[in-house]
């Protein structure tokens, strides 16, 4: 059966982590003294290592066997209310920690992943707190999130915290390469740059990316096929939204922004392809505070799209905005 | 049985719209695999369709045979016992289901029962694929801790299970459960479209379509297939033969947003918007989503308007759309996008006309 790329190139261990350096170094000083590993708070973006990291950890200090006794992995597909956290973490916590296997650390402690750990209520954290303190001699915590604000201070003074990069530009073309070569792909003039546009420093999404782009065109990549799996928004169609902003007639934005929806570009994606056109070209003669009023509007359909409005209004108001000051600059 | 469903392509291969997705994804199922799929677009684009013949292609006609079943469902948590009603559509190889039904316990249907159909082996284990698929619709619609439920599931399970699922507004579905999916974007048939494939059911149910009818359901479906054949379809039962002016029928609901707003642009006064707030009730108890409600009622005030006070009309409208998806209570936010609508447009045309 076909393994799907993510999967078969998830990091084994820990220096596999690409492009973590800080991460890296400091975790495998602690795989060698692992005595002293501290608890662990993994933080950033979506694709940029950090389940891959933790999974990679459990696995070099326990190996394969040990593993499923040893490391219990909670993530949001678990129930992780306050009731959980007193029971079955405590009754994990608490049990003997036992044997060891030779050829790994096997240091005398639990791990406990807890993953995508910012989906958990503070409620269940603040009693977690308890939990960590009751057994701190035998147990290391793993915290995993996108959101580190999303954990409480508590929580997270307890821990050495790493910040997980987004894998930008020249970053990601290593692990990109290593796929390439293993896959037998070649990436076409300007693929590789598309590919780090499109995937925004998220590893997944290039992997996925790159790889449905394979199955649909075979192994020379081309930047169109790329473009068009990845869904990114056509210049022509900011294009289009920008010049019925710049022709002061409501109807005109009216149209442009009915006529993206029924094509369904994606309305945030749309958003970053207007703040780029504004901020790209500055002699426009747009003032700017008009510019700046502009952003202002970008920056809260933004925050009321991921709450949940509808994709059209937003993007009609913020058309309606780009399109009063430009017209008032002009 | 309804148009929209008797003219539903069951094959990619036989797709009249959406042709090129199509064609693409005969080649992703080709290589023998399938990635997690996310399908968005506006509704009527295809969607569903495009799914169905996905499935089709994957397992062949054994996709076809489906079961529709409601049942309870128990889920023991450790602290209680709760039971959620779901409506499953299941063939030998997948099973759909649309969780965000369920309403606020939807985290519940995604940690237990999606977990355990994703980890549990093929549901056919003769199935010449080694993976079954989940059909999860209206992903949109999922609480935010709902999606994060998905995403270790999506990644642990992966060998012996794929999600395909669908959503129309794909801002609301979390960065994460994007990132682990081929996004494919479905886009609305263009006018000519529709038309094409009006023309084409016309022919099938040896029907004589005049041009300029054809043309008039078209645009007044806006780019929504499904709406434009429940249309024709409505304009068969009113008259046949087909003339060529005659009139395209809107959906009740619209006309009566229609009046909506021709009443708030007559008068503006307390005593209006009593009546505009009885109207709007009805809406929503005829279960129309209160986001559409929103939409369509500030689009009809804008034809009404002046250019500069559609600005103000919009800006209210996305304002107060905004609050309603944080808010409990729909009536309380579209009555208060409609007084707040009626106390600026006052003030302006005061000022306009004194
Ligand atoms: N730093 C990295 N080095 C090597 N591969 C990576 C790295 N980051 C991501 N990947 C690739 O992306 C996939 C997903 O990574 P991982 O599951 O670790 O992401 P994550 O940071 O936990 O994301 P999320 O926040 O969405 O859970 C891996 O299977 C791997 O193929
Ligand atoms: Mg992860």
């Amino acid at each position: 059966m076909v393994q799907p790329w993510v999967d078969k190139y998830r990091p084994k261990s820990v220096s596999d982590v690409a492009h973590q350096e800080e991460v890296v170094q400091t975790l495998e000083k602690a795989l060698e003294g692992s005595a002293n590993l501290p608890h662990l708070l993994f933080y950033g973006p979506p694709g940029t290592g950090k389940t891959s990291a933790a999974l990679a950890i459990a696995r070099q200090l326990f190996g394969p066997e040990l593993v499923k006794t040893r490391v219990m992995e909670l993530n949001a597909s678990d129930e992780r209310g306050i009731g959980v956290v007193r029971n079955k973490i405590k009754g994990f916590a608490a049990g003997a920690v036992g044997s060891s296997v030779a050829g790994y650390p096997c240091p005398p402690f639990k791990l406990i992943i807890l993953d995508e750990a910012d989906s958990m209520t503070s409620d269940a954290q603040n009693a977690l707190r308890r939990t960590m303190e009751a057994h701190s001699k035998v147990t290391r915590f793993v915290f995993i999130c996108n959101y580190v604000s999303r954990i409480i201070e508590p929580l997270a003074s307890r821990c050495a915290k790493f910040r997980f990069k987004p894998l930008h530009g020249n970053i990601m073309t290593d692990r990109i390469n290593h796929i390439c070569t293993e896959e037998g792909v070649t990436m076409g003039s300007g693929s590789m740059e598309t590919l780090s546009k499109v995937s925004g420093g998220d590893l997944r999404r290039a992997i996925t990316t790159l790889q449905s782009a394979v199955r649909l065109q075979g192994p020379d990549v081309a930047p169109a096929t790329l473009l068009d799996v990845a869904g990114a928004v056509p210049d022509a169609v900011t294009s289009a939204v920008l010049s019925a902003c710049r022709s002061n007639s409501f109807a005109a934005i009216q149209t442009a922004i009915a006529d993206a929806i029924a094509e369904g570009w994606p309305a945030q994606a749309m958003l970053l392809e207007i703040q780029a056109a504004l901020l790209s070209n500055d002699d426009d003669g747009v003032s700017e505070s008009a510019r700046a009023g502009v952003l202002l509007a970008l920056a809260a359909a933004d925050k009321a799209l991921v709450d949940g409005a509808d994709e059209q209004l937003q993007l009609l108001n913020v058309a309606s905005a780009t399109q009063k000051a430009l017209c008032a600059s002009a | 049985m309804l148009w929209i469903d008797k003219y539903r392509p069951k094959r990619l291969d036989k797709l009249i719209l959406n042709q090129e997705i199509g064609d693409n994804l005969s080649k992703l199922v080709a290589t023998g695999d399938c990635p997690h799929t996310l399908f968005y677009g506006p509704p009527g684009a295809g969607k569903k369709t495009l799914i169905v013949a996905l499935l089709r292609e994957i397992y062949g006609a054994g996709a076809e045979k489906i079961k529709v079943e409601t049942k309870p469902w128990k889920i023991a948590l450790p602290s209680r016992n709760i039971e959620v009603e779901l409506t499953t559509l299941s063939s030998n190889y997948h099973v759909e289901m649309n969780p965000s039904d369920v309403g606020y316990q939807d985290r519940y249907v995604v940690q237990e029962i999606i977990k355990e159909m994703a980890k549990s082996r093929p549901l056919d284990m003769k199935g010449q694929r080694g993976f079954k698929v989940l059909v999860l619709n209206e992903v949109d619609r999922l609480s935010k801790e709902a999606q994060a439920s998905l995403r270790r599931t999506m990644e642990k399970y992966s060998a012996a299970c794929r999600l395909v699922m669908s959503c129309t507004n794909v801002s609301r579905v979390i960065e994460p459960v994007r990132s682990r999916c081929l996004c494919v974007r479905v886009a609305a048939p263009s006018t000519a479209e529709v038309q094409r494939m009006l023309a084409h059911v016309a022919k099938k149910e040896s029907l004589s379509l005049p041009d300029s009818l054809s043309l008039r359901v078209a645009q007044a479906s806006e780019r929504n297939l499904r709406r434009a054949l429940l249309m024709l379809e409505t304009c068969r039962v009113a008259q046949y033969p087909f003339t060529p002016d005659q009139p395209v029928q809107l959906a009740d609901w619209e006309l009566y947003i229609q009046e909506i707003a021709s009443d708030i642009m007559q008068e503006q006064s307390p005593k209006r918007l009593f009546q505009v707030r009885g109207k709007l009730y009805e809406l929503l108890v005829n279960c129309l989503p209160p986001t559409l409600i929103l939409r369509k009622l500030v689009l009809e005030l804008l034809k009404k308007l002046d250019e500069e006070v559609q600005h103000t009309a919009l800006a209210l409208a996305a304002q107060y759309e905004h609050r309603m998806q944080e808010g409990q209570k729909a009536i309380y936010h579209l009555e208060a996008f409609v007084a707040k609508f009626m106390s600026e447009y006052k003030q302006w045309s005061i000022m306009a006309f004194g």
